[in-house]
């Protein structure tokens, strides 16, 4: 284990201090570079002509008239593309038994959700793509679309390649649960419905790929997350050497998982600009976003809680049933969310009989995978839920029935009935800072004060756990080429400013901030004289860039570790010009320094001058090096898990239905915090995420399997007018496995705001005879569980 | 579809002439014509509030306009509104807020709050949510977006007292 770095606490620390973002000037001035605004030489513009059908058969296809309008290049159909195109299949070897249809950018036989893109046109336009494809005949026969997942389980398979639905099944027994249940003073019990959402990035998805036949080199211009990710799948399926393939992310629109996974139309552009030999841009319109963006979510479960009359949980069993679409995604699948949400039940609470079932099923729906909090929303607001209702039998405050379960501060480091190893968690400091942050006691008087006059509020709480910094146990030993290890090249330059290529990636959440404070900090330097350089995949080494919340974790140490390499580099070599120990010599302010009195010996830029220019007056045999590459991967617990509480203060209408959200409170416990600022704002539009997901946000589908609300206009977003001022509050416990300390922060918010809320509906409906176990909670449907409709 | 037809129009102070198909939009017009891509599109239906413009200083979805109907207008972009320093102190706010992580909405966000400004309220947070209803944000959750819209109007308020007492 490594000691903690004494330097990162000292006073004038870039660690731990609110700075701003350097690179978000330009986005202010409308100077942002997204793929959506980039103009190639001789480009083209791809659209597709999309199945009507949620499932159906491909009869025949007539491009006759499409292909013969002026201004279109190409079209192409299945044929066309899997010629050039080897199919993927989205499994994870670790997830036994686990299976999906393969899969290639355009269907040859068949259709299997409505949206689906069937063929591509490339124009010189994208309005006359459009006209084209308007000119396109498919000639589909409709088979019976498999919406609902239930249904699906037992129906004949959608895939012709498989026997079955069922992608992917699992059991986990940790013992005991038969005999708690039996012992129970008291047996909660529930169903939950979680209802599909999606990303709704502000900037859709969009890719400019741009082949170059004399080389066989591929560079692709891509609004994505994990660059490297996208180098090997496009290597690898469209046979061309991976040195040769180069993935460009430049300024992204929002991700949050979404743009990490291979879509079909990504994937039909990159092959189309190899057919071309030119480079072809797609950029999905809003309406196909939510056609063939990820869907996420989509459980159903039923769950059941013992408790003893004391209100100690003794056990808790679980059955989670989610709905995939017609396939698992590809290369992460879509089986990760179901077994996050089994895993992480019960999760903050001190008993081990558990046992859970969990179900991944193939429908005709878009395909759904992970996105931000991937199945920790899930198992919080079921957990939490049960454990709200547990107290409201018992009378117990729901502050008193967690006290009286969490996992002691003191007591770890602990395994959990799923087999989580937990470093360190601060769950009772959390909870008692909550308690303080919210006012607690003085909302509860204000809500029995309201309530005689009428006014129903509610006040409710969640506990969560959130799971970050994944090693390679998360998807390397399943066997995709994700890593878990980032890269860094950190190098000085003649001037005396420093360098980083790094392979962590920026969606606007700061990395390239963070990773500047944390370079500038190590080798004390001006951060205004580090430079970042991320998104590339021919100027950074390679890593596992920016999800699962492992941007500052693991990216950060990267940074770290690079950094001090390269300080004792440049100190010995100080150390040579100076006639000193490097010992004895320390940086700060770009300064070469005496380590013990501080006084200021050369500076940074005269190294630099010496070393890069004049290596003649270095002693013979000395090699100045200048640029460091550095590999970080986790090698001690197989994630870094971080906790916190949130808190939820509701007013529901009992009349209209209407919920008005008045406040929320986050405490939470990330580990060092590199920069409260950025880390305040993950938090901040990760709860927002989160009570869109509580209030607003559901793709619903008819029985034919068609998305009825698939526009902006139709599905509901939360915007500023409905959404609370959110007040925060941080604990700090720095995982030892690193020198940073840092854990990720990205999907806290997220995490537990869907769960604070429910908990907060319920509480203002209890007296009420309703209980609101679904999300979204619409006005509809408080009415209906207060029985007024 | 028929032949491009000529406009002529202001665009950030800047006299363009341009023939343009019928069915172009304001936004295709601003982004792909005049390479002014700080206007963003995200819905193409006016509901995200992307890709607001100024025409005639009033804000408007550039998504909803054909660059037909702006035939003579003044339109301005948040390029504009930067290089003649109308909104310096906004989106000095805006950045040391971190009232912007992907950036993708922030330039209608910042149309917007130039409309709240130039109203000349006071507009108190609940005001500016409200007249936030049109802008949609996936990444900040709005509350600094809000702060640092506050903080603009509230400076701006000091500078003309101060200015009015002197
Ligand atoms: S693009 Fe105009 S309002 Fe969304
Ligand atoms: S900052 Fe990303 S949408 Fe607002």
């Amino acid at each position: 284990m490594n000691v903690s770095a004494g330097s990162l606490d000292r006073p004038n620390s870039y660690i731990g201090r609110s700075v701003s973002r350097p690179n978000a000037k330009r986005l202010l001035e409308g100077k942002g570079r997204y793929v959506t605004d980039l103009v190639l030489p001789r480009m083209l513009y791809a659209a597709f002509v999309r199945s009507p059908y949620a499932h159906g058969r491909i009869l025949s296809i007539d491009t006759d008239e499409a292909a013969a309008l002026a201004g279109v290049r190409a079209v192409f159909t299945g044929k066309d593309l899997a010629a050039i195109c080897t199919p993927w299949v989205g499994t994870l070897d670790h997830f036994k038994n686990m299976k999906s249809p393969p899969q290639l950018p355009l269907p040859t036989e068949k259709v299997t959700w409505s949206g689906q893109p069937v063929v591509l046109i490339v124009a010189d336009s994208r309005a006359i793509a459009e006209d084209a494809a308007e000119l396109v005949m498919i000639d589909i026969e409709e088979m019976p679309a498999l919406a609902d997942p239930v249904e699906a389980m037992s129906a004949g398979a959608i895939s012709e390649e498989l026997d079955d639905n069922l992608c992917f099944s699992m059991k986990l027994d940790a013992g005991g649960v038969d005999e708690a249940l039996e012992a129970a003073d008291l047996t909660v019990e529930q169903s939950f419905i979680f209802g599909r959402h999606t990303a709704v990035t502000l900037e859709p998805r969009a890719i400019v790929a741009d082949y170059d036949p004399s080389e066989n080199r591929l560079t692709a211009h891509h609004a994505t997350q994990t660059p490297y990710q996208f180098q090997d799948v496009y290597s690898r399926h469209f046979g061309i050497p991976e040195a040769n393939v180069r993935v460009i992310a430049p300024d992204i629109g929002g991700s949050f998982g979404m743009k990490l996974h291979v879509y079909h139309e990504e994937m039909a552009a990159v092959g189309a600009s190899i057919l071309l030999g030119r480079p072809v841009k797609y950029v999905a319109d809003r309406m196909e976003s939510f056609v063939s963006d990820i869907h996420a979510r989509d459980h159903r479960v039923t769950a059941r809680l013992a408790v003893g009359k004391d209100g100690r949980i003794t056990g808790m069993e679980v059955d989670d049933v989610t709905a995939i679409g017609p396939f698992s995604s590809y290369p992460r699948t879509s089986a990760v969310e179901g077994n996050q949400v089994v895993r992480l039940m019960g999760a903050p609470y001190d008993f081990s009989a558990y046992r859970a079932k969990l179900s991944v099923v193939f429908q005709n729906k878009v395909q759904a995978s992970q996105y931000r909090a991937v199945g920790h929303p899930i198992a919080c607001a079921v957990t939490e839920c049960m454990v709200d209702k547990a107290a409201r039998e018992l009378a117990l405050d729901p502050f008193d029935i967690r006290g009286r379960n969490l996992i002691p501060d003191d007591s770890y480091p602990r395994k959990s009935p799923t087999g989580y190893q937990f470093e360190k968690l601060s769950h009772e400091v959390c909870l008692s800072r909550l308690r303080s942050l919210m006012n607690y006691d003085s909302l509860r008087e204000e809500q029995a004060k309201l309530r005689e006059k009428g006014i129903l509020r509610g006040i409710g709480i969640a506990l969560f756990v959130e799971i970050t910094n994944p090693s390679p146990a998360f998807y390397g030993v399943g066997g995709a080429r994700i890593s878990a290890q980032d890269g860094a090249v950190v190098k000085l330059t003649p001037s005396g400013e420093v360098h980083c290529a790094i392979s962590v990636t920026e969606q606007g959440q700061g990395t390239e901030t963070v990773i500047g404070q944390i370079v500038a900090d190590q080798l004390g330097v001006d951060r205004a004289k580090v430079r970042i350089m991320t998104g590339d995949t021919d100027m950074t080494p390679h890593g596992g860039a920016t999800w699962a919340c492992r941007g500052a974790g693991i990216g950060g140490e990267t940074a770290l570790q690079a950094a001090r390499r390269l300080k004792a580099n440049l100190l010995s070599i100080a150390g040579f010009i100076l006639q000193a120990q490097p010992g004895e010599l320390d940086i700060r302010e770009d300064w070469i320094i005496e380590a013990t009195t501080g006084q200021q010996r050369i500076s940074l830029a005269e190294v630099a001058r010496i070393a890069f220019f004049r290596s003649d007056t270095l002693p013979p045999g000395t090699q100045a090096q200048l640029s460091v590459a550095h590999h970080y991967a986790p090698q001690g617990y197989p994630f870094a898990f971080t906790n916190g509480a949130q808190g939820s203060l509701v007013e529901v209408d009992v009349e209209t239905g209407f919920v008005k959200i008045l406040r929320h409170w986050v405490v939470e416990d990330c580990g060092r915090i590199i920069n409260p600022l950025l880390v305040d704002e993950q938090i901040r539009g990760g709860v927002v995420q989160g009570l869109g997901a509580a209030f607003f946000e559901e793709c619903l589908y008819n029985a034919e399997g068609q998305l009825t609300n698939g526009s902006l206009t139709d599905y509901l977003v939360p915007m500023a007018c409905e959404m609370p001022d959110i007040e925060i509050s941080h604990v700090e416990t720095p995982t030892r496995d690193t020198e940073l300390g840092a854990k990720g922060v990205g999907e806290a918010g997220t995490a537990a705001a869907s769960a604070a809320a429910m908990n907060a509906v319920n509480d203002a409906l209890a007296g009420h005879g309703a209980v609101l176990s679904q999300i979204p909670m619409t006005p509809t449907r408080i009415l209906k569980a207060l029985g007024k409709i | 579809m028929s032949g491009k037809i000529a406009v002529s129009l202001t665009v950030n102070s800047e006299e363009v002439e341009a023939f343009v198909a019928p069915r172009t939009t304001l936004a295709d017009f601003l982004r792909q014509d005049l390479q002014l891509t700080g206007t963003h599109a995200g819905c193409e239906m006016g509901v995200c509030g992307a890709c607001l413009v100024l025409i005639d200083d009033q804000p408007v979805h550039a998504c909803l306009m054909f660059a037909v109907q702006v035939d003579g207008c003044v339109i301005e972009t948040v390029e504009g509104l930067t290089s003649r320093d109308a909104i310096t102190d906004l989106q000095k706010a805006f950045h040391e807020r971190n009232a912007l992580q992907c950036g993708f909405c922030t330039p209608g966000m910042l149309v917007s709050a130039y409309g709240i400004l130039s109203s000349g309220k006071v507009p108190s947070r609940e005001e500016i949510r409200d007249a936030l209803s049109g802008n949609y944000c996936r990444c900040t959750g709005y509350e600094a977006i809000v702060d640092a819209i506050e903080r603009t109007v509230g400076e701006r308020w000091r500078a003309k007292v101060a200015e009015e007492e002197a």
